[in-house]
């Protein structure tokens, strides 16, 4: 099956995005196919570079970098939601006049659009949050 | 894009207390560019996302009730209000914006977009929809 996967909370604040992982891990080790997975709200936290949890605590950032690369995972932040919440990438950086970028490796930022696009080529679109 | 999708997205929160009315209000904007089959459901605390009057002085927040009202002109024409969650608030249609859209067909006659149905009956239309967004 063709899933996307829309996360809508934050890291460390919320479960949504630990279960989010989960969930999207076991669909492709279960041979699913994942079109993308799109943060919104304050799930846009998800794609910071520089989260530094304590060292005994899972790192909810790298974790999804790593499954990324692993897998070729489509992961995007809307834009809209990480200009309010501070998620710069180098086009933004650029764009807004910012100090620096914080994207996480494998995370990309782009429109609501591709959240309506997911729902539509995918057969089911899951949804994690409050 | 060929694919048409019923897209169906469920408002439950307040409107100011947390920003998921907004950005789903934001969804719903944008996706109408997709021309899906779109409608909206109110419900819960939702329901005052649509209550008229609305005033955001005090809280120095945006008040962004007024975008509903440009929903019928986005081809958004199916509102569905709770109406459980109304009567438990004390609330009526009567508190509500009037939201309408123009119908083509009909020579453009003005017609009302929401519609107070029952739990029961909104099960029924989220049981009928391809995609549910729930904010």
């Amino acid at each position: 099956m063709k899933l996307s996967i829309q996360v809508n909370e934050g890291p460390y604040q919320h479960q949504a995005t630990d279960s989010a992982y989960n969930f999207t891990k076991a669909a492709i080790e279960a041979g699913h196919e994942i079109f993308r997975v799109f943060f919104y709200h304050d799930g846009v936290n998800n794609g910071t570079r520089y989260t530094t949890p304590p060292q005994d605590d899972r790192n909810i950032v790298d974790r999804w970098s790593e499954l990324s690369a692993e897998h070729d995972l489509d992961l995007v932040l809307c834009v809209a939601a990480a200009q309010r919440r501070g998620l710069v990438d180098e086009g933004e950086q650029e764009r807004n006049k910012k100090d620096g970028n914080n994207i996480a490796p494998g995370f990309r930022i782009s429109g609501l659009g591709q959240l309506i696009e997911a729902g539509i080529q995918s057969d089911r679109l899951v949804v994690f949050g409050d | 894009m060929s694919v048409t999708k019923k897209f169906l997205y469920v408002n439950r929160r307040a409107p100011y207390g947390t920003i998921y009315a907004w950005e789903s209000l934001e969804v719903v904007l944008i996706g109408a560019a997709f021309e899906q089959d779109v409608a909206l459901a109110f419900v819960d605390d939702g329901v005052y996302q649509l209550a008229k009057g609305q005033d955001t002085k005090g809280i120095g927040m945006k008040n962004f009730s007024p975008t509903y009202s440009a929903l019928g002109d986005y081809d958004i024409n199916k509102i569905y209000v709770e109406k459980e969650s109304l009567e438990a608030r004390g609330l009526t249609l009567e508190d509500l914006q009037h939201l309408v859209w123009e119908d083509e067909d009909e020579d453009w006659a003005e017609k009302d977009s929401i519609q107070v149905v029952t739990s029961a009956e909104l099960a029924d239309l989220m049981e009928q929809q391809d995609v549910v967004l729930s904010f």
